[in-house]
């Protein structure tokens, strides 16, 4: 079956007076129809602007240097302005982190959620207004047909965050790219949103794009998860398994380092040093320097992602080839 | 790789040399061309007493009989004067090049004074708040009521109606410098005073006052080197600003004596002959007095621009 | 062993004026307005231990933090450091010394104008701790190399360093003057996690071989479980519950204590499905009356709607809940 949404060789650059760097390289991923496909990594990994290029949101003078997208079959990382933005929106939503910015502090919410519909969908004023209190419902807004005409400023942060959520919901997309949706919100508030999109994504069959720092948000929501290091993605594969018998040294890494609720350890995990910046990637595998496993081929050559029992994972402890376990 | 024992001061310059701002400089042609600009103006008005052809404030040298000679290369014009002549026989090279150094000298020492007292009145009521910033900014504001001029010719006339004659003539550069500096400092506190209030509330003075550093030390030390940017900003556009002012005091007549040229005077001067065909003499003055402002003027711009650091 | 606590909190309160300017007061008819942050906050703390407090936005956590440190004063209630009130200890010229502050924003918390040795340098000259600019040097070397830098990134500006490295620098800097306290405004709020490892891993060095105190603030529970010894949680200003850490990550009592237990995403929760307890956190500026968590309490009655409970002792944890003294929990 295809997937909703697949991404070739993705390659974003960024040309600057030092010369043009790769902030992603060779990026390659597919989320499946109704699979909620996990983005995690630290920052400047390259996650959120793996979204951003997605929907054709690249801050200049960032561009896509190579690589392709396709959405349900169809090629969009090369269609001119006004084609890209009808599909953003129609085809494919988005969740910010910060609800005050998203939502237009001027106008009113249930105008909000109308003017979208409408944009995208051929409704009249009455249809999507009773659709707008439909939404707001389902989100759980309390009291959804009077909160039509309050103001953003007269809601919490969390239920902004919902309205946010029915924003990008309401013209039916088929994909939803969150980023970074709770990381403003308080713990308790939290927990409710996710299990929000959770809920409305698996009800309607929405993919969903779940771009986060946030590794137990992902533990919980999502069905697969890509991590991401230094503008490449260094595993993927399903949830529990990158977790639990993670085949990249940095996942390892990674998961032994954030501490859980559920017992004390003794001493967390460490990576020496820290994410290479743009400009001082090594050569060949970006982790190399880090890695306790390093040997001579992960500083000459840069590795694709390789199968890796459950997961595939770009390294080359993971080659068929290898001698190394 | 680099000498550990390189001087710091060195390896600062050789860092700012080879920076961000340096580069915008450079790739900017509006900012090289008014730097080029400005610096020949500056270059001509400060060294005007060595390299100036004539002596325009020498009144024995000047002869009615070279009076309004047109520039070269017109008719009756000669390279003695490459500019013309005015109507009393003054060089208006070498009248403007005098004029543009009172100019500098005017503009340069008021804004220092305004950038001293903005900074102060700024720092002090940005970081103290409470009493100390409602009485310095209520104090700008009635002070903003009143337009640069105004409060130069008000403080002018007070001094000029104070002092005897005799002293009159020897305190007016100072005056005219201290009136401009005056009106000038409410810009700068208040653009100060926004920057210390920002900062005042970052954990780096945080953690100064945790250790029981006082707030004056924590203003002058911690806080003034963060505010100081747009100072930079406002003073290079206070410097055309207050030039402006001072050439507009001369032309009203207000400014320092006649005997001194300034580029003011020479424009008030020049103006009665402006349509009797001897153009040359507000033309020219006009023409560097623009010159200078706008080249300072868009320095400034640039400098803005180049530092503001969301369009980096 | 030194039992004495080296830090006590007496029924504290503190509170904000955010009136409106007096014009406007005068103009709208309004009285002046309190956010109360804190209210009657009692704990104390053992030396060499750490005890945290943690909760969500609101809570007072951070206004406790800065009322430590003499960034405020409190309204009512008294602070005792080493047995002496505050007011005496800085008279003595002793507590700022020997109490310091790391802050939560690495790029904030350093000024961007100052190179990184002089930065820690401060507190030295400040105390007067070396007699020479050479000495000084040195120390500053050995602090750096403490937190894990290079003595060469002395000469370096805050820029130019990640902000993992950027905490380091702070914490050299609040370590600079030889301190037994330190308050720790969430340290690693906002470093990345594999970052936030090396700190926690640092921060728990430091105060095993220096016999440090730690007021660790934080609202990441799984932090907190790695770092405390005795834990606080708070809401709306007040403490909820106060105890032994780990008795309380295996047995909460106060019903938020579980809430929020509840709701934290974590690793090893794979797929989990839930229903959060609703609501939001209500604005400190008008809290409900009697106890605050009752609207969202499944426990709540109606004297939870209109007494607020006293923290009481349940079995060596102190717990502020109705419901829990009347064993309804």
């Amino acid at each position: 079956m295809t997937p909703l949404l697949d991404v070739r060789d993705l390659i974003v650059e960024f040309p600057t007076r030092h010369g043009v760097l790769r902030a992603l390289d060779h990026i390659s991923f597919s989320i499946a129809q109704g699979e909620i496909l996990g983005v995690v990594g630290e920052s400047g990994a390259g996650k959120s602007l793996t979204g951003a290029a997605i929907v054709g949101l690249l801050t200049p003078p960032g561009r896509i240097g190579g690589g392709s997208i396709h959405l349900d079959g169809e090629r969009i990382d090369n269609l001119p302005a006004e084609p890209l933005r009808r599909i953003r929106g129609r085809r494919i939503g988005m969740i910010f982190q910060d609800p005050l910015t998203t939502l237009n502090p001027l106008l009113r919410i249930g105008r909000q959620l109308t003017e979208t519909m409408r944009t995208h969908l051929d409704l009249t004023e009455v249809a999507a207004r009773e659709r707008a209190a439909e939404w707001l419902e389902r989100v759980g807004i309390p009291d959804p047909r009077r909160r039509l005409d309050a103001w953003p400023h007269e809601f919490s942060g969390g239920q902004r965050q919902r309205v946010v959520i029915a924003l990008a919901l309401c013209a039916e997309p088929e994909l939803v790219i969150a980023d970074e949706p709770t990381t403003a919100l308080d713990v308790s508030v939290q927990a409710q949103i996710i299990t929000l999109l959770k809920t409305l994504t698996r009800e309607s069959g929405v993919s969903v794009m779940l771009v986060t720092h946030d590794m137990g948000v992902i533990a919980e929501t999502a069905d697969r998860v890509a991590v991401m290091y230094a503008g490449r993605i260094a595993e993927i594969g399903p949830v529990a398994q990158v977790i639990r018998h993670p085949a990249h040294p940095y996942t390892d890494g990674l998961m032994g380092s954030i501490p859980t609720v559920e017992h004390r350890a003794e001493r967390l995990r460490q990576i020496d040093g820290s994410m290479p910046r743009l400009d001082a990637i090594p050569s060949g595998c970006a982790f190399h320097q880090r890695c306790g496993f390093a040997f001579d081929r992960c500083s000459d050559e840069q590795p694709g992602l390789m199968e890796a029992g459950a997961t595939r994972a770009a390294c080359w402890l993971r080659a068929p080839e290898a001698a190394h376990g | 790789m680099n000498s550990p024992a390189l001087n710091p001061i060195a390896a600062s310059l050789r860092d700012f040399l080879h920076g961000d701002l340096v580069h915008n400089f450079r790739t900017s042609p509006v900012a090289v061309v008014s730097a080029v600009v400005a610096l020949i103006l500056i270059l001509g008005g400060m060294l005007a007493p060595w390299i100036a052809p004539h002596d325009p404030t020498d009144l024995a040298s000047l002869s009615l009989l070279d009076s309004f000679k047109p520039p070269w290369p017109s008719e009756g014009s000669d390279w003695f004067n490459p500019l013309g002549t005015d109507s009393q026989g003054r060089d208006v090279l070498s009248a403007i090049m005098y004029g543009t150094r009172v100019s500098l000298i005017v503009g340069f020492w008021s804004v220092i004074i305004s950038v001293l007292l903005g900074i102060l009145a700024g720092l002090t009521a940005g970081y103290l708040g409470g009493m100390a910033d409602t009485i310095l900014m209520r104090v700008a504001d009635v002070q903003l009521t009143f337009p640069a001029i105004l409060t130069a010719l008000m403080i002018n006339g007070i001094v000029a109606a104070a002092l005897p004659r005799s002293m009159r003539e020897d305190v007016q550069l100072p005056v005219i410098i201290v009136s401009i500096g005056i009106s000038l400092w409410p810009g700068i506190a208040r653009t100060v005073r926004g920057s210390a209030l920002v900062e005042r509330n970052k954990e780096y003075v945080l953690a100064a006052r945790v250790i029981g550093v006082p707030a004056w030390r924590i203003m002058l030390s911690h806080v003034l080197p963060n505010v100081i940017g747009p100072v930079s900003v406002l003073a290079t556009l206070g410097l055309g600003g207050a030039i402006l002012t001072e050439a507009t005091l001369s032309f009203l007549g207000v400014g320092l004596s006649p005997s001194r040229p300034t580029l003011g005077t020479l424009i008030r001067y020049g103006n009665d002959f402006l349509f009797s065909g001897q153009w040359w003499v507000v033309i020219f003055p006009g023409l560097a007095l623009v010159l200078m402002v706008l080249s300072i003027n868009l320095l400034g711009d640039w400098l803005r621009d180049a530092l503001n650091p969301r369009l980096r | 062993m030194a039992d004495a606590p080296i830090l006590e909190f007496n029924g504290i309160t503190h509170e904000f004026d955010v009136s409106l300017p007096p014009l406007q007061r005068l103009l709208a008819g309004e009285q002046r307005r309190y956010l109360r942050a804190v209210n009657d906050v009692t704990f104390s703390i053992t030396a060499g231990t750490t005890l945290s407090l943690v909760g969500e936005s609101g809570c007072g956590k951070s206004t406790i933090a800065r009322l430590c440190v003499g960034l405020h004063t409190p309204k009512r209630g008294e602070i005792r450091f080493e047995g002496m009130t505050l007011a005496e200890a800085r008279k003595l010229g002793r507590v700022r010394r020997q109490m310091n502050m790391i802050f939560q924003d690495p790029y904030a918390s350093l000024n961007p104008r100052w190179r990184v040795s002089d930065i820690i340098a401060e507190p030295i000259k400040r105390f007067a701790l070396e007699k020479n600019a050479s000495s000084v040097r040195r120390r500053v070397e050995l602090l750096l190399s403490q937190v894990g830098l290079a003595p060469s990134d002395g000469d370096k500006f805050p820029h130019e360093f990640s902000g993992g490295q950027r905490q380091r620098v702070s914490i050299a800097r609040a370590l600079s003057s030889e301190p037994v306290f330190l308050v720790c405004d969430e340290p690693t709020s906002a470093l990345d996690v594999s970052v936030q490892a090396q700190i926690l891993n640092l921060m728990r060095d430091l105060q095993r071989r220096l016999g440090l105190t730690y007021l660790f603030i934080s609202h990441n529970l799984a932090v907190v479980r790695h770092m405390s010894d005795r834990l606080g949680v708070m809401y709306l200003g007040r403490i909820v519950e106060l105890g032994e850490a780990e008795t309380i990550f295996r047995r909460p009592l106060h019903p938020y204590t579980r809430l929020l237990l509840d709701a934290i995403p974590d690793l090893d929760h794979i797929g989990r499905a839930r229903t959060p307890v609703g609501g939001d956190v209500p604005s400190p500026i008008a809290p409900p009356p009697g106890c605050a968590f009752h609207p969202r309490c499944p426990l709540a009655n109606d004297r939870c709607r209109v007494e607020a409970p006293a923290l009481l002792d349940a079995d060596g944890t102190q717990v502020a809940c109705h419901a829990v003294a009347e064993g309804r929990a």
